[in-house]
């Protein structure tokens, strides 16, 4: 009786080594006191916290990723919000397709979607590549992300409560406001959360359609091939996996916090 | 078109769901103050023709007018009705007494006079105090009791209850149905009720429309349709109802024969042509079970008593009948009687009833 589980365990221990082994040498080779990231470590210090700091270029490009993901998050969610609705609300003709359709980012790699854009933006459009080009790629990235998590909070609810708004006399607009997206707000919410991680991580699109001004990702990347640059890197690297892990954490406290009140028409 | 003391009349409503007809050429008026109940059971378009009367559905055909209006592209919003909704519709953000004043925030009147309304309703459906909960600390019964003040306080001139004591159980069901009743009376609102329960219609209603596959078969008073349904169908969907078939023998002044070949000549009120095929309907607790064969002025059919059930204040017992397929109920009110004269499984009985307790239907 006792084996069975004790190797279930270790390999479970294993399995979490192997997932976020990696991740966890980030924090600790960040705070050696070396300028390689090898073992033996040497001796703790925070001075690659300090001239993470003084790094303007890299800060920069933080400041970058943070108004894109600002940007792309919004964007996307009010994109997707009336999407959502329409698609959760009415028997649309086509509704099936359209749903797939707007879906479809998920499936196709981002190296395709990135070429794609690549070309679009430089041969159809013949704009210059810039910040607002990745964004545009990432909302085109976010927006089903977006849609999966509102349809399931709209799903969640009680259609009869927008007819009750109908009945009491609000007209549509005002039962949008207030029933529906009070209602739909931690839908909302982690919607922007979603899509604001989404695009601060993501690489690919970032490094095909960014001009002169990098994202992080795509800075990170460049600097990677001067070892005295590195522990700044793994510094930052450190101090983003703290504020992702919170904002994930948060994200989906809020998304339970909804389900548990998915459900206001039973009893 | 709409007579003056109707405050709806429905004229040849029609709608239709892509190739299903759900409410097929209704037209009925439904008067001033009246309990009105649509009866059917799921799928019958009872549902559907209240969801057009609110103005959550179009009809395809037909017109529907709320006090001499007509209602045709009047949103819901416009329209002089609520509704209580089966699932209640609590909005979960807001509390009690929010849920309640809702509606008034586009009415004409001033926060204080909303405030009074909001609490005379809270007494109305004995909720005084409860403003302040939370939707969900709301038990099912205070629920629907939030809905109807919902509703109410917006003083609709019609009130549209869809199956509100469908979720209940039993013993709350039945004092939320004597409540419910006392409170149309106290309001004198014009209630439409849906409800797929007959009892429940029996008890509330002035006037019940028995609806089925999106036609009304019959609308009439709970008692009239008990007594006299005009069709098969309403006579055993309402209450159990025994049913027999054959052609008839003789027809005159309200008096029916029906030769139900192996049943013998059976008499019942009733006016039908000579050689029809018809039906002879009886409720089970009009019929009489005898060791004895009666006098021949009764109708009399002999039988094997198959079940006996036990039912408190009555027995029930299903008799088998040579020359017809189904069993035939027989319901016995627990007197002295019936205790003197023990029935058992097998016993060898026959069931009468007097010519003026069955009815001949045509269809």
């Amino acid at each position: 009786m006792l084996g069975k589980p004790s190797a279930l365990f270790i390999y479970a221990i294993a399995f979490m080594i192997f997932l976020y082994g990696p991740v966890m040498l980030m924090p600790v080779f960040s705070l050696n006191d070396s300028t390689f990231a090898t073992f033996p470590l040497k001796g703790f210090t925070t001075r690659h916290y300090a001239s993470m700091l003084a790094n303007t270029s890299m800060i920069l490009s933080l400041k970058n990723s943070l108004v894109v993901g600002v940007i792309v998050s919004v964007t996307a969610t009010a994109i997707g919000l009336p999407a959502a609705i329409a698609l959760t609300r009415y028997r649309l003709p086509g509704g099936g397709p359209v749903l797939s359709a707007m879906m479809l980012p998920l499936v196709i790699p981002s190296i395709v979607i990135a070429v794609a854009l690549l070309v679009i933006v430089l041969r159809f459009l013949h704009m210059n590549l810039s910040l607002w080009t990745v964004g545009a790629g990432h909302i085109l990235l976010c927006i089903p992300f977006s849609m999966t998590v509102l349809m399931s909070r709209l799903e969640g609810f009680d259609k009869s409560l927008e007819e009750a708004s109908r009945d009491l006399g609000e007209n549509a607009w005002m039962t949008f406001v207030r029933v529906t997206l009070p209602l739909a707000a931690p839908g909302v919410i982690s919607s922007l959360l979603l899509c604001f991680i989404i695009s601060f991580d993501e690489f690919v699109v970032a490094f095909f359609l960014t001009g002169t001004e990098n994202t992080l990702p795509v800075y990170l990347f460049s600097q990677l091939r001067f070892p005295n640059k590195l522990p700044g890197t793994l510094a930052l690297g450190s101090a983003i996996l703290l504020g992702s892990a919170i904002l994930v954490v948060a994200a989906d406290l809020l998304r339970k916090l909804g389900v548990q009140s998915a459900k206001p028409g039973d009893l | 078109m709409a007579k003056a003391d109707s405050i709806i009349s429905i004229s040849g409503v029609t709608k239709r769901f892509g190739p299903v007809t759900a409410v097929d050429d209704i037209s009925f008026d439904i008067s001033r103050g009246e309990f009105f109940s649509l009866l059917g059971s799921s799928g019958c378009g009872k549902t559907t023709l209240l969801r057009m009367l609110a103005g959550f559905e179009q009809p395809t055909e037909g017109e529907i007018f709320i006090d001499s209006e007509p209602m045709a592209g009047v949103p819901a919003n416009h329209r002089p009705t609520n509704m209580v909704f089966q699932s209640y519709a609590i909005f979960p953000h807001l509390n009690v007494g929010e849920n309640i004043g809702y509606g008034l925030r586009n009415a004409a009147i001033s926060k204080d006079e909303a405030g009074k309304r909001v609490s005379d309703a809270l007494e109305l459906v004995k909720l005084s105090g409860y403003g302040g909960r939370a939707a969900h600390q709301l038990s099912g019964g205070q629920r629907q009791r939030v809905a109807l003040a919902r509703a109410l306080v917006c003083r609709p001139k019609v009130l549209l209850l869809d199956e509100p004591l469908g979720a209940l159980d039993k013993n709350l069901r039945e004092e939320m149905q004597i409540e419910l009743r006392a409170l149309q009376r106290t309001v004198g609102i014009t209630f439409v009720f849906v409800t797929h329960d007959q009892e429940e219609a029996l008890t509330l209603s002035d006037r019940i429309a028995v609806m089925s596959k999106g036609r009304v078969l019959q609308i009439d008073a709970p008692e009239a349709l008990y007594e006299n349904p005009n069709c098969r169908e309403v006579a055993e969907f309402i209450g159990t109802m025994n049913v027999f078939s054959g052609r008839i023998a003789a027809s005159a002044k309200g008096a029916t024969t029906i030769d139900a070949r192996a049943l013998g000549k059976l008499q019942a009120r009733g006016t039908s042509r000579k050689g029809d095929y018809a039906f002879l309907a009886v409720r089970p607790e009009k019929l009489k079970l005898m060791t004895k064969k009666p006098a021949a002025s009764m109708n009399a059919i002999a039988g094997v008593v198959s079940a006996i059930s036990y039912r408190g204040d009555r027995h029930h017992f299903l008799v088998t009948a040579e020359g017809h397929d189904r069993p035939i109920s027989v319901s016995q009110q627990n007197d002295s009687d019936t205790k003197s004269t023990p029935m058992n499984v097998g016993a060898k009985v026959w069931i009468t009833w007097p010519a003026t307790t069955g009815r001949v239907l045509s269809h």
